[in-house]
């Protein structure tokens, strides 16, 4: 297959930010340093026509450098092309920019990955949790979260 | 308690209970309230097969008009205040049916977010276990709810304002 249209044009104009370009089964992944992460969809939507944010969401890789990576999905209603985008955000400063002045429904999509993964937008309009009660202590989705909860004992199996 | 006294006669103030309970437990109308799966066999329950008007259970869409709540589904803890609120504006005598197995026990949602059971913060009446329980269940639980309530006792006294109402189960 050849080489996704975005990604050349992404390559050229961003070249120093593009980290890592993956191909596979027909998906294109391009992982981007997270200064550029708000020039580069501005790019994507208003030169590319990718103007549709599909999702926004946060992986924790516990363990690894950088722990969390913030996945942005893409799709260009006019010719149905899809790209995602990632942007790695280290554990000691897990803040990235907002992209919800490019597309507004990350305003949502933002707040949810805030709420459940703790890594923070900058410039975010109005990041509240959007989940979980709005008293809630914690950042349940990460790794290191205990699965029942901070106030109980561990689960440590039906038999014992 | 001071019934004796006051009423002065044992044979009618059982009567008079007996009356009343029946009454409550031949029109328990509880509050239309699903959260989850449960909730489908709840509607089945009260839709023409099994029928829970014959009963006299009628789903009242306020809780200002109902006397049992039928906690029919997951309880997350962000739907607990919802769910005490409501409890709370319900008139007395007030019951809670806890339906299926994530309301008895929070069920295979052991996790941070769910209550581990209803009766953590609500009195419960009636469990009826499953996953969820089928119409038969849950009508099961109702005939259990309506023996509790006969089984009370100054209900009238209570009513009148003379002392408690007393429950064994």
């Amino acid at each position: 297959m050849s080489e996704h249209i975005a990604v050349a044009k992404l390559k050229a104009k961003f070249a120093t930010s593009v980290l890592d370009v993956k191909e596979f089964r027909g998906e294109t992944t391009v992982t981007l340093k997270k200064e550029d992460i708000v020039a580069a969809c501005s790019f994507l939507k208003k030169d590319l026509g990718y103007n549709f944010l599909t999702d926004v969401c946060g992986v924790d890789y516990l363990g690894q450098t950088p722990r969390f990576m913030v996945v942005y999905h893409l799709y260009n209603l006019t010719t149905k092309e899809r790209l995602r985008l990632k942007a790695p955000v280290a554990e000691s400063d897990p803040r990235i920019d907002t992209v919800s002045g490019v597309w507004s429904t990350a305003n949502w999509l933002e707040r949810e990955c805030w709420d459940l993964l703790g890594i923070s937008f900058n410039n975010h309009p109005d990041l509240r949790r959007i989940l979980m009660p709005a008293d809630w202590q914690g950042h349940p989705l990460r790794k290191d979260y205990p699965l029942q909860g901070p106030g109980r004992a561990p689960y440590q199996g039906r038999l014992s | 308690m001071g019934v004796e006294q006051t009423l002065g006669n044992n044979i009618i103030v059982t009567s008079l209970d007996k009356v009343v309970n029946w009454s409550r437990s031949r029109s328990m109308w509880p509050m239309t309230f699903g959260l989850a799966c449960c909730a489908i066999e709840m509607m089945a329950a009260g839709a023409a097969r099994f029928d829970l008007d014959r009963l006299g259970v009628l789903f009242r869409a306020s809780p200002r008009q109902a006397d049992l709540i039928i906690i029919a589904g997951t309880v997350t803890k962000k739907m607990l205040p919802v769910i005490k609120t409501v409890y709370e504006q319900m008139p007395e005598p007030r019951y809670v049916i806890a339906m299926g197995a994530c309301a008895c026990s929070g069920g295979i949602f052991d996790t941070y977010s769910v209550v581990q059971g209803i009766d953590e913060e609500l009195p419960v009446d009636v469990y009826v276990p499953g996953c969820p329980p089928r119409p038969e269940g849950l009508l099961y639980g109702l005939a259990k709810l309506q023996e509790k309530i006969m089984k009370e006792r100054n209900s009238f006294g209570a009513a009148i304002g003379i002392g408690e109402r007393i429950s064994e189960a």
